[in-house]
């Protein structure tokens, strides 16, 4: 059964169509990527995945989450849905995590929430083995030191990574990624995307990663969907779609990968 | 000697903090494009001010034409803010939204006091960067990010400077846009000098004849850019090539004309 069925997805702003009809399914245990560039909608449909677009837009079609429609749910269901159903790592982790509180709290209370869903009883102790537990598996150093630290004071990568345990946390059976290391150094992009595909595989999470980076994307999904202006243009296995494009914009952006690609020589 | 600018031996430390530059040499050959690679924190951003004549090395010297550059010398710096011009990363910030094309292309024609036909200067300079001369009176808000950079470009290059900064100055942009935006910094690399600071070994290793790779203020390789990615000497350069996400092997030519 689909994790995830998108169909007829529209997002529209001020009557203009911003995603225009977009329709994919995602089974259980698969890894999709969304790729475009800016104003493709990729986001926008991240966002009305998790029923979370900002006022003023509005959504329309389906989207179906392990079988709970989205689209024109009540705020109460979709708190319920995100979290258990899915959860996301974002771009930019400041935006994810409370500047004022020290990270490892801000990971103990998405734990608690879980557990407290769940109907499972927990105590302090449990919170905080929780944590350190979560911790280790994003390969977090030094656990004691950052998990009393607040979010200025680690480093991006180390950010990303709270945020990622944070998801972790939710115990989500989707993951969305939306552009998880675009604002990393390429040496801390290496090892966060490592860690995503470890998780993902340890977990049997599904995987949604939203990127413009068509090698980031190539590395970590089986399939991809190619967005532009809101529509999708193509979509299917990352082989199919890389090495026989069938929409011209879509071979517009593999040359243009290339070209910088070459440039480096023999990887 | 055809050094246009050379750092010699410069270090740098904030107000307080580490050294964020420590003995760096390098020199802008004519004609020679060169790249700053570089993470976070490895001080390409701040060669880009000393090379900017905003600020002063603590030690060791910002050479310009062999002569000491000298930030209280304006005759020096008149002469040095014609022949060294900049191109910034993001093309939202770099343009003044409340000025027409016309007055933000010109601006350092006025500020040099150059005479002449400014108007022509100014459609010569946009039209060599791909846009149309008939664009003079429309503001910075009619313009894609790809457009604005070649606006900024048009501004770098309407007083014929002998080198252009560029910071960063593709990494704002999309993938299709940045390809073309990377072909006109190759045409303009024809006719002066390009100094290319990125984090972006790829855009890097298609521009630059030169690389000159930073890590935490020190230089750990320089030389010329295909020999240094075809045989990395230092272990840093190494660790950042590696790093670097790489197209799956099935590609490869599928898409070549």
């Amino acid at each position: 059964m689909s994790l995830l069925k998108v169909r007829d997805l529209s997002v529209a702003a001020r009557g203009r169509n911003l995603v225009d009809s977009v329709s994919f399914t995602l089974d259980a245990g698969e890894r999709l990527g969304i790729i475009g560039e800016s104003g493709s909608g990729k986001s926008l449909t991240a966002t009305a995945i998790i029923g979370l677009l900002p006022p003023g837009l509005s959504a329309t079609g389906s989207v179906l989450l392990d079988g709970h429609e989205v689209i024109g749910a009540r705020e109460g269901e979709l708190t319920a849905l995100r979290g258990a159903v899915a959860a996301t790592v974002f771009q930019d982790p400041l935006t994810a995590l409370d500047p004022l509180m020290r990270v490892g709290r801000q990971i103990g209370e998405v734990w608690e929430r879980t557990e407290r869903r769940a109907g499972r009883p927990h105590g302090k102790g449990d919170t905080r083995a929780a944590v350190f537990s979560l911790m280790d598996e994003v390969s977090l150093p030094e656990p004691e030191r950052i998990a009393g630290a607040f979010p200025h004071e680690i480093s991006g990568g180390q950010r990303q990574r709270v945020a990622i345990a944070m998801a972790l946390a939710c115990r989500p059976k989707l993951l969305i990624a939306d552009e998880p290391t675009t604002a990393l150094d390429v040496t801390t992009q290496k090892e966060t995307l490592a860690l995503l595909a470890r998780l993902v595989a340890d977990h049997g999470m599904t995987l949604l990663f939203i990127s413009h980076d068509l090698p980031v994307v190539a590395g970590i999904v089986d399939r991809v969907v190619v967005m532009r202006t809101g529509v999708v243009v193509e979509e299917g296995p990352v082989r199919q779609v890389f090495a026989t494009p069938t929409h011209a914009y879509t071979r517009e952006l593999l040359v243009a990968a290339e070209r910088f690609d070459r440039a480096l020589g023999a990887a | 000697m055809s050094d246009i600018l050379r750092l010699d031996h410069v270090s740098y430390a904030y107000p307080g903090g580490r050294p964020v530059l420590r003995d760096v040499s390098l020199a802008v050959t004519a004609g020679r494009s060169i790249g700053l690679v570089g993470q976070s924190g490895s001080g390409k951003s701040t060669i880009l001010k000393l090379l900017l004549g905003l600020m002063r090395p603590q030690t060791g010297d910002v050479l310009f034409d062999g002569a000491r550059l000298d930030l209280s010398d304006r005759q020096m710096m008149r002469t040095y803010r014609k022949s060294v011009q900049a191109v910034f990363q993001d093309p939202y910030a770099s343009l003044d939204p409340r000025q027409k094309v016309q007055a933000i292309v010109s601006e350092p024609l006025r500020a040099l006091g150059i005479g002449g036909d400014r108007r022509a200067m100014v459609v010569a300079a946009l039209r060599s960067v791909g846009l149309d001369g008939d664009i003079l009176d429309r503001y910075p808000a009619a313009f894609s990010g790809g457009q604005r950079q070649r606006i900024a470009i048009a501004r770098a290059i309407v007083a014929g400077p002998r080198v252009v900064l560029a910071d960063e100055a593709v990494s704002a942009l999309d993938l299709t846009t940045k390809v073309r935006v990377v072909d006109l910094f190759r045409d303009l690399a024809r006719k002066t000098t390009l100094l290319f600071v990125s984090h972006d070994l790829g855009v890097v290793a298609s521009l630059c004849d030169e690389i000159v790779i930073l890590e935490g203020g020190r230089i750990v390789e320089t030389g010329p850019t295909r020999a240094v990615l075809a045989a990395p000497a230092h272990a840093y350069t190494q660790q950042l090539l590696a790093s670097v996400p790489r197209l799956p092997d099935f590609l490869a030519g599928a898409s070549s004309p």
